[in-house]
């Protein structure tokens, strides 16, 4: 396990309760009542912790290392029933970008996100989640499968942004990406996104266009990240807590803003102290919206994808 | 020895004779350095005669420039940003915003307008640079969409020119989704059979390249603008080299193919009208 250092008081109960019990085994000393005791307190520690998170703090655990990523996800929904697909058929294959057909209980679902690694050579391997300009044409030739076979669209975004490379922009990032908004503003099938981790900017977008845009407890979701806007605005990398602040970019946020459409909570202590619970949790979550959306008229639907995005913003007239 | 000193009188003329130049008479053209007077400049409608370096402008010149003896109906004039996030960084955002229209006199970084170009019925959108970098906020993502829809009504072709800097910080998620707001707009203009031309301009990057700036039926571009997702500075510290000669320049851009054309702002009215004609027979309904 890592601990963020806000979680520093449960790593320290954690450890405690470790403690009883190697020595209840060694010793057969009776450590029941106090095990208890600290699982009490673990769950009344992390609860405090956890529904006082500050807006940094959430973004510390949108990015904590033992997260699920998205392909822990859809392997737990579709319960191993899943096949990737690769490649853009123009370029390559972007390991950023990851995506293919599975089955949810007996719904076929297409399923794209952004994947991240879980250690450094894997995190490299995945270009940290940032995907070049083929992961998005990727994601775009598989939401047109989806399309002309009738197959709904789940998008996990987990994304520090789209990569800022040199090829990226010589193969139109801005392209790849402007096109996925105006194509998936008129897919034909129901399709929603969900924020895992990291919303970051044009990266995030370029697959979050749908009927449902919703955003797990403990993530963001905004135009830039605290850091960068923090050496920008700042010019130094001090003030990514006001940043984090003044962006509103957590759930509670956009949703008040009107620019998302709801939130899954997550397990006591965070997505990844409860992976279990939090994947259970995100299948009825998304077997809930997909039974409203499947049976509406297409035209309908878009009609009102459309709408809602067009009223989106604040201005006074 | 008197060679440092000044023996013979030399400059005579009292300070009260000096003739005056009013302020910003002239203008010295940053590529070449050519000097000319600043009515000359805007005659050439801001381009250096001698190396063809294209000055930024904004919607006043282009406007101007593209519609019928200039003559145009401004949409939407007088939305402004209402700072819903009450943003604040090491200035409130409404401080910046306020500063902004009085350095500008205008009201954000984009103006919407219908008018005639060669008598046909056109609606445009422009943005303006030095209004907080062309960033876009709820209102450059608001006033496109009035321009779409007014098109859509009229039946008439729409035709935005961009010059940003990409999204506004200081709307945060409220900026990021006025990509999908003008996208989603486009989409029911592309549905409906109008066409859509973006013009790209010195400098069209962030945000604004990753919706309506390259999502034209065609993407026309003036020659060495800036175009990018990724600003140079970004790209140049993620591969720590330096970055080649002509990178993310128009002609860049088109030799990778994400341009239809490069036209020079002299002939920008013309290839419009040419594109235009090419594409449909306006007005479609009136």
């Amino acid at each position: 396990m890592n601990y963020l250092e806000f979680e520093e008081p449960i790593r320290q109960l954690r450890e405690q309760l470790a403690q009883a019990k190697e020595l209840q085994e060694q010793s057969d000393v009776d450590m029941e009542t106090l095990a208890q005791d600290l699982e009490s307190k673990i769950r009344e520690v992390t609860e405090s912790i956890y529904s006082n998170l500050t807006p940094w703090q959430r973004v510390q655990v949108s990015r904590h290392p033992d997260r699920p990523y998205t392909l822990n996800y859809i392997d737990a929904l579709t319960d191993g029933n899943f096949m990737e697909l690769h490649g853009d058929r123009t370029v390559k294959d972007d390991k950023a970008m990851v995506g293919g057909f599975g089955f949810m209980d007996d719904q076929c679902v297409m399923f794209i996100g952004q994947q991240k690694g879980i250690n450094t050579k894997m995190r490299q391997y995945r270009n940290f989640g940032m995907a070049n300009p083929e992961g998005y044409r990727k994601a775009l030739r598989l939401m047109r499968l989806a399309e002309k076979f009738n197959r709904p669209i789940v998008t996990l975004i987990d994304t520090p942004g789209a990569y800022p490379g040199l090829e990226a922009e010589e193969r139109g990032q801005g392209e790849a990406i402007a096109r996925n908004l105006i194509e998936m503003c008129q897919l034909r099938v129901p399709v929603i996104c969900i924020v895992i981790g990291e919303g970051a900017s044009g990266g995030a977008l370029g697959i979050g266009i749908g009927d449902r845009v919703l955003m797990l407890e403990n993530t963001w979701y905004s135009v830039i990240s605290p850091e960068s806007c923090s050496s920008i605005l700042w010019r130094n990398w001090e003030h990514k807590k006001e940043a984090a602040e003044a962006l509103k970019l957590t759930g509670t946020d956009m949703q008040s803003l009107g620019l998302v459409d709801g939130i899954i909570p997550e397990p006591l202590g965070g997505a990844h102290a409860q992976p279990d619970a939090m994947y259970k949790q995100l299948k009825k979550e998304i077997k809930k919206h997909l039974n409203k959306l499947v049976p509406m008229d297409s035209d309908k639907r878009i009609d009102q994808r459309i709408r809602k995005f067009s009223a989106m913003g604040v201005v006074n007239s | 020895m008197g060679w440092f000193k000044r023996i013979q009188e030399g400059i005579t003329t009292k300070s009260t004779e000096k003739k005056e130049i009013p302020e910003g008479a002239w203008y010295q053209c940053p590529s070449c350095k050519t000097v000319v007077t600043s009515q000359q400049h805007v005659e050439r409608m801001s381009v250096c005669n001698y190396c063809g370096h294209h000055d930024r402008i904004g919607s006043e010149g282009y406007f101007k420039i593209l519609f019928d003896e200039g003559k145009f109906r401004e949409i939407a004039p007088k939305i402004t940003s209402s700072d819903p996030l009450e943003f604040e960084d090491t200035k409130t955002y409404t401080d910046r915003l306020e500063a902004a229209k009085k350095k500008t006199g205008l009201s954000d970084a984009l103006r919407t307008a219908s008018g005639e170009l060669n008598g046909m019925p056109v609606v445009i959108s422009c943005m303006d640079f030095q209004f907080i970098g062309g960033s876009m906020g709820s209102v450059v993502g608001e006033k496109i969409a009035r321009g779409i829809d007014h098109a859509l009504k009229k039946g008439c072709p729409f035709i935005c020119i961009s010059k940003s800097g990409g999204a506004r910080m200081m709307e945060a998620g409220l900026s990021l989704m006025q990509m999908a707001k003008t996208s989603a707009r486009l989409s029911l203009l592309s549905k409906a059979g109008l066409p859509y031309i973006s013009v790209l301009t010195d400098p069209t990057t962030g945000g604004v390249t990753a919706s309506f700036a390259m999502l034209g039926d065609m993407n026309i571009a003036e020659p060495n603008a800036l175009i990018g997702f990724a600003g140079p500075r970004v790209v140049k510290e993620t591969i720590g080299k330096e970055l080649p000669e002509g990178f993310q320049r128009s002609e860049f851009l088109l030799e990778h193919g994400f341009l239809d054309a490069i036209v020079e702002r002299k002939d920008l009215k013309e290839k419009l009208a040419f594109s235009l004609r090419a594409m449909g027979d306006f007005p479609k309904v009136q």
